[in-house]
């Protein structure tokens, strides 16, 4: 364990206008698995990016096995030893498994030998893959498998693992735990990259911390609290959203039986789904990514429309009204997708805030607009949700993803919505501001709204969900309240028992 | 009616398709790689030119056809170099391409309109070419259309069976993660766009050598158009690039037959009618669209360039 692997000295990267990497230096033992601990925006992508040859440093130094190692492309990186499970999965959909495996080669074998390897590998590691199906149709669990028996088939020293677990359930969450333990005590290193704190502190056998591209701090996170490891990371102290002063309401949306078909071809279908949220309510949508969030929200903001009964507000079937239309009569929606589906990227924020508050603010009369009006409501959303921006007449591209995510969510919530459905609210968002647009989403229902909260962090929906459904390949479990539920009875609602069945089988 | 004679019109259907075979598979392997290159017409027109020329000053038409693939190879590098490297708009520089590649072909060829171009000999396979009416139709060619057929079956077994077919297909599947795993995105693109480039000139060459022979401005006439749409209809899959090529190919030379017949349909129909049952044809074979969409590109069109 005490062996240095790679020892990384005064690394530094600039870009335009902002230092990445300042001066950083740690190094990683042999068998060890290292956390790499920070923020969105602290540096960490450029720094495994560096290691992973994409990236030449500025300056500074990076040793391996004590000799001096400076990669110059991926494939340089791959001969040392050094590989690499991406975030967005660096995979190709329309190809299978065996074709994905052997596009992260060096010298892949032939097909029928490189088959037989992946199954071999698979099954040693408890990872069951079949090397002849199409990546398209894996859910995001077995493309992980597919990243990460890539890499183990070249047989790695150091394997960089950027945030692993944001698309698994907490069963696959473990599987995943018992492969990397099984490899650390094999002698491979670990360097992983989260901001899920919990699961650093069982996983990592040390931490080093970044904030604005420098090391702040390193340390043992067994022995630290999620608590003080996330001080160290945001640099202050951090406050839990406030969710008294509630009262539930009557009914406000009512979904019964709602089916639709997915419009891409590796989607999933929408089927028979339930739900009904009360004014004042929160409900919580958890489940792995590509179950149907993204149709669930469409179908209930209107850009899918379906029989008119199958969604109703208030009593008054909406099913078969467009946007516009549910705009009028309460119902508001922020999709994920920020730059492209809720807001467009290219236009400033005073139109992005004109085109789904025209109707609510009264921003166009007789087909005109009325620009005046539509600046202050632009300005009033970056008042209260504290936008960081130069003004509201720049591109919604320009400004962070968490301040564009502040944007989008406080155009919605100042146009005092009835009922709301919110995707990934506080995906790729830093922490404080996660924790204001937690808080506003909280304000809203408070103040008598129903809202609807699609999310793959579940610790996000037990803070601020009042009951907690979940999204399995188009079907909504029966919703059950928050309080109480343990992190056991939410994978088996997640659908992780029928991975874990797959699991065995392969032992 | 009697006067066509179905053993010629199936002998000269191989001969009508094989210009826009060649430029079909060549805009095929572009598309491949995630590049839209609509300037298949352009380049054809060129290599129509070059070839001609080439061939008429030095009396070797196989020359001439080096000199077309050079052409049309030529005129796709300021494609490449437009799109991938300054980033240029692919549709647009793509018409614009062909909107040059026009212009720039009526130039050269200038001193050219009227001279007949020199022969190119048939080119029987032994022993095949003597069977009876199958030898007729099939092997009694010139060497340009079994180069076309082989050309088909070269690309689909390279992208099916190669490495550098794989990675080509990874470029144009999702040009980001090709990145990420240290393929040369822009490389492979470049020369998978003058690939594209060298076949369109080749189908023009046949056209101005082989099928017409003599040149004239503007005279392969959307053949180049037709070649793209091919290429979608036959949702990307090379031996449906041949069907489709074939298809319009024999109905062109139908239609032609039954004009010269006298048939007592109005010639602007019988023009028509090539275009609208190959695509109507090609739109029935594609009609799962999920399936299709399994075969597109997913990158198609997208420009690529590293942030960091």
């Amino acid at each position: 364990m005490t062996d240095e692997l790679l020892s990384i000295e005064g690394l530094t990267k600039a870009y335009p206008g902002v230092v990445a990497n300042d001066t950083v230096s740690f190094t990683i033992g042999q068998g060890e698995v290292h956390a790499l601990l920070g923020e969105n925006g602290a540096g960490k992508s450029t720094l495994v990016k560096m290691i992973y040859g994409l990236v030449r440093p500025d300056a500074g130094k990076m040793r391996l096995r004590g000799e001096s190692f400076e990669p110059n492309s991926p494939n340089a990186a791959r001969q040392s030893g050094i590989a690499m499970v991406f975030q967005h999965f660096s995979l190709f959909e329309a190809l299978d498994v065996a074709e994905n495996v052997a596009l992260g080669m060096e010298n892949p074998p032939p097909q029928r030998e490189l088959a037989r390897r992946i199954r071999e590998v698979s099954e040693t590691y408890g990872l069951p893959l079949d090397p002849a199906r199409l990546v398209g149709d894996l859910s995001a669990g077995e493309r992980q498998r597919v990243e990460i028996i890539r890499c183990l088939l070249q047989d790695p020293k150091l394997l960089i693992m950027d945030e692993p677990t944001s698309v698994l359930t907490p069963q696959e969450v473990d599987i995943l735990f018992e492969t990397l333990r099984k490899l650390s005590s094999e002698g491979t290193a670990i360097l992983y990259i989260s901001h899920k704190l919990e699961e650093i502190r069982t996983l990592c056998d040390a931490a080093t911390i970044l904030r604005l591209g420098k090391v702040v701090g390193s340390c043992n996170p067994r022995e630290k609290s999620a608590r003080e490891l996330a001080e160290m990371m945001v640099g202050t102290t951090l406050h839990t959203p406030d969710r008294t002063g509630r009262t539930m309401g009557e009914v406000a949306l009512d979904v019964i039986g709602l089916s639709v078909k997915s419009s891409n071809p590796f989607g999933t279908s929408l089927r028979n789904i339930h739900l009904e949220v009360h004014q004042g309510e929160v409900l919580g949508i958890g489940g792995v990514a590509g179950n149907g969030q993204e149709d669930l929200l469409a179908a209930i903001s209107g850009e899918v429309t379906t029989a008119p009964d199958a969604i109703k507000l208030r009593g008054q079937p909406v099913g078969h009204l467009g946007p516009n239309d549910r705009r009028k009569i309460g119902i508001l929606a922020a999709p994920e997708d920020r730059l492209g589906h809720a807001a467009a990227p290219d236009m400033s924020l005073t139109e992005n805030a004109l085109m789904t508050g025209a109707i609510r603010q009264g921003l166009s009369s007789n087909g005109f607009l009325n620009w005046p009006a539509s600046r202050k409501f632009a300005d009033e959303i970056i008042k209260s949700f504290d936008v960081r921006t130069p003004g509201a007449s720049h591109a919604a591209r320009s400004l962070s993803g968490g301040n564009l995510q502040k944007f989008v969510i406080g155009r919605e919530i100042l146009q005092k919505p009835d009922v709301l459905v919110v995707n990934q609210p506080t995906w790729g968002v830093d922490a404080s501001a996660a924790a204001a647009i937690r808080q506003a989403l909280l304000d809203l229902a408070a103040a008598g709204a129903a809202i609807i909260v699609i999310s793959q962090d579940l610790d996000e929906l037990m803070e601020i969900a009042d009951k907690f459904a979940a999204l399995n390949e188009g079907r909504l479990t029966a919703p059950r309240p928050t309080k109480g539920l343990t992190i056991d009875q939410i994978g088996m609602m997640m659908g992780g028992a029928h991975d874990m069945e797959v699991a065995h089988v392969a032992d | 009616m009697g006067a066509i004679d179905p053993l010629v019109l199936l002998a000269s259907l191989m001969v009508a398709s094989t210009p826009i075979l060649l430029a079909a598979i060549g805009e095929m392997v572009v598309e491949k790689a995630g590049v839209l290159n609509l300037g298949v017409e352009g380049m054809m027109i060129t290599g129509a030119v070059c070839g001609f020329v080439i061939a008429v000053n030095t009396g070797s038409p196989t020359i001439g056809f080096v000199a077309a693939a050079a052409g049309g190879a030529g005129l796709s590098v300021l494609f490449a170099l437009l799109t991938q490297y300054l980033l240029s708009n692919q549709v647009a520089t793509g018409l614009a391409l062909t909107l040059f590649g026009l212009g720039l072909s009526a130039l050269i060829g200038q001193g050219y309109v009227g001279i007949k171009a020199p022969a190119t000999g048939d080119l029987p396979i032994p022993l095949l070419a003597d069977i009876p009416i199958l030898g007729r139709i099939l092997f009694q060619h010139d060497l340009m259309v079994y180069l076309s057929i082989a050309l088909i079956a070269g690309v689909w077994a390279t992208l099916k069976y190669t490495r550098f077919g794989l990675i080509l297909r990874a470029v144009g599947e999702n040009h980001d993660a090709a990145h990420a795993l240290g393929y040369k995105v822009v490389h492979i693109r470049f020369l998978a766009i003058l690939f594209g480039g060298a076949c369109a000139g080749l189908g023009g060459a046949y056209i101005s050598l082989i099928r017409v022979p003599q040149w004239t401005e503007g005279m392969t006439a959307g053949a180049g158009w037709i070649a793209l749409a091919i290429v979608v209809f036959a949702s990307w899959k090379p031996w449906r690039v041949l069907i489709g090529a074939y298809l319009f190919g024999g109905i062109t030379v139908l239609q032609l037959n039954l004009q010269a017949a006298g048939l007592k349909i109005p010639v602007e129909y019988l023009s028509m009618s090539p275009y609208l049952i190959t695509i109507l044809v090609l739109v029935i074979i594609s009609a799962d669209r999920s399936r299709a969409a399994l075969n597109a590109p997913a990158s198609l069109g997208r420009s690529f360039h590293t942030s960091h």
